[in-house]
């Protein structure tokens, strides 16, 4: 048996990826309509769900803060999403310290300073994985609070990108990301400003610098994708509310009582 | 000066996202839901634009509860604090209804004593449900609400249903009689009361104010026939819910009609295919 490659002679990656081609990107608004927002997103096998609840009357009275709303997250993986059957503990220190870094993306981009007293709480489910998983995480996370009506500066959208030898790639995979050096941005695509940079690999300096800018750029075409699904259903919501779904004259009439 | 941007060529309202530039910020004024950057407005949620004015906001589709002065809600006590309740209203925090605000019995004109504060329980527990008015709001967002109407107060004889706050639209009157003998009050927040329907003339504390009716925590005795409307009420308002379809009186009684028509029972209401064909044909006659 030959080593894992990589990059194979002909420029393809293991599942028959060019180097800065994405995994196939789907995403769903509203799957839990208990939940005040929520959505699911997959990057090929990996797949996240994100629910948000709030802002709403804190649980926990001491945490809150008089001037704008707390944010917890609270992440679960599902014991059957790796590759192994394995089941975490709820306090384990990895999904903390994951959980940690999702509150300290999300905590500058949303508007908390208009819900004081209050809280947001976000919750993650982890279904399947197979790489990318802080990625899927803020993806679904955006999209959640977004279909929760949570006003935000702008979409957050992430991308891993990683380093074999000199190439740099996008979207790695679970076996790719257990033998590359790999970083996972999140950018506000808008104003091309960072509020997230992963790295748990060595990575030679040089080298940095090209994979965060690639991870930035694919960043911004992931935004364009959530946008899209995004209006889809605000547009299917609004033609619901009109008239249910009636023609575009009814829809005329309905807006004079708003 | 370009006024159209608001609305797209065929007239109809247009969308936007998270950090979406709408227009500048030296001729409008920023809204809910928009945020102002290097003299641009900028959106900060996904909904529709609407302008009043000089003023832009921006609308969610799907959202909590904001709550406005006036506005007629349905909540639930959460706490009972010291001279005053918590009551959860789907909003941002619990709304607070102060013993000072609700009706007390003997008299409606009668002040608060220390003696009622002892027994606050008395009038509303943890977990009862009430109608109630938002009054002018607390500095910090908290909405305060208050009973003093007879219109207002403690909830029973029916069931709650919650919607999207969305779906329900300001109106003259959310107290609502539908034809088939079943109450409504629509709350603002999204918060649906459906209950037995009570006869102008037997409504507590028309002769003076009673307060043993009024804070009483049993029900009426309910018939099947009406326990059958009631649930099957529930049931329309669950179906237009799921299909983000703004809940009226009078769609639910075209509702009720056609269902009673078709002989369905209500638990089929809520059949995938039942609830299609009931929404096609309703809003075809809306």
């Amino acid at each position: 048996m030959s080593r894992f490659e990589p990059l194979n002679a002909g420029n393809l990656r293991s599942d028959g990826r060019r180097p800065l081609e994405l995994r196939s990107f789907s995403a769903q608004l509203t799957t839990h309509p208990s939940a005040d927002g929520s959505a699911s997103v997959s990057h090929g096998l990996t797949q996240v769900t994100a629910c948000v609840y709030g802002p709403r009357e804190a649980k926990n009275r001491g945490q809150t803060m008089h001037d704008r709303a707390l944010v917890n997250v609270e992440v679960s993986v599902a014991p059957w999403a790796g590759e192994m059957r394995r089941q975490r503990a709820r306090g384990d220190k990895r999904t903390l310290e994951f959980a940690a870094s999702i509150k300290a993306t999300f905590e500058p981009v949303i508007q908390t300073t208009l819900y004081p007293r209050s809280e947001i709480h976000i919750h993650i489910h982890v279904l399947q994985l197979d790489g990318g998983l802080l990625q899927a995480s803020i993806n679904a996370t955006t999209l959640a609070l977004i279909d929760a009506g949570i006003p935000m500066l702008d979409y957050v959208s992430s991308l891993s990108a990683g380093l074999y030898l000199t190439t740099a790639m996008l979207d790695l995979t679970s076996i790719e990301e257990s033998d590359l050096p790999s970083v996972t941005v999140a950018v506000l695509p808008r104003s091309g400003k960072v509020t997230l940079v992963s790295m748990e690999t060595r990575l030679h300096v040089d080298r940095f610098e090209e994979m965060f800018k690639l991870a930035m750029e694919g960043g911004k075409v992931l935004r364009g994708e959530m946008d899209r699904i995004v209006r889809e259903r605000t547009a299917a919501l609004a033609r619901q509310m009109e008239g249910g779904g009636g023609t575009k004259e009814e829809d005329k009439m309905d807006t004079d009582d708003l | 000066m370009d006024m159209d941007w608001d609305f797209d060529d065929e007239g109809v309202q247009k969308l936007t996202s998270p950090g979406e530039v709408i227009t500048s910020a030296t001729q409008f004024m920023r809204g809910h839901g928009t945020f102002v950057e290097d003299n641009d407005v900028v959106a900060s949620l996904s909904g529709t634009i609407e302008r009043v004015n000089k003023l832009v906001s921006v609308r969610a589709l799907r959202t909590r509860y904001h709550g406005e002065v006036g506005d007629l809600v349905v909540g639930r006590i959460t706490e009972v604090q010291a001279a005053r309740w918590k009551v959860d209203v789907n909003g941002h925090q619990d709304a607070l209804l102060r013993l000072s605000s609700v009706n007390l019995p003997g008299g409606v004109q009668r002040r608060k004593l220390e003696s009622d504060e002892l027994e606050m329980r008395k009038f509303f527990e943890e977990g009862d449900l009430l109608v109630a008015e938002v009054q002018p709001t607390h500095g910090d967002g908290a909405l305060n609400l208050h009973t003093r109407s007879l219109k207002y107060g403690k909830l029973r004889n029916g069931q709650l249903v919650t919607v999207s706050p969305v779906l329900i639209r300001r109106r003259n009157s959310h107290f609502c009689s539908l034809p088939c003998g079943v109450d409504l009050i629509l709350g603002m927040n999204g918060y649906i009361w459906i209950a037995k329907h009570v006869a102008e003339n037997q409504k507590e504390g028309e002769e003076g104010f009673d307060a043993e009716a009024v804070y009483s925590n049993k029900n009426d005795d309910i018939d099947m026939e009406t326990r059958a409307a009631i649930s099957r009420v529930s049931n329309l308002i669950h179906v237009f819910a799921r299909r983000s379809i703004p809940i009226t009186d009078a769609i639910l009684a075209e509702a009720y009609d056609w269902a009673v028509q078709q002989e369905t029972s209500p638990s089929d209401l809520l059949r995938a295919d039942v609830g299609d064909t009931m929404v096609a044909m309703v809003t075809a006659l809306a």
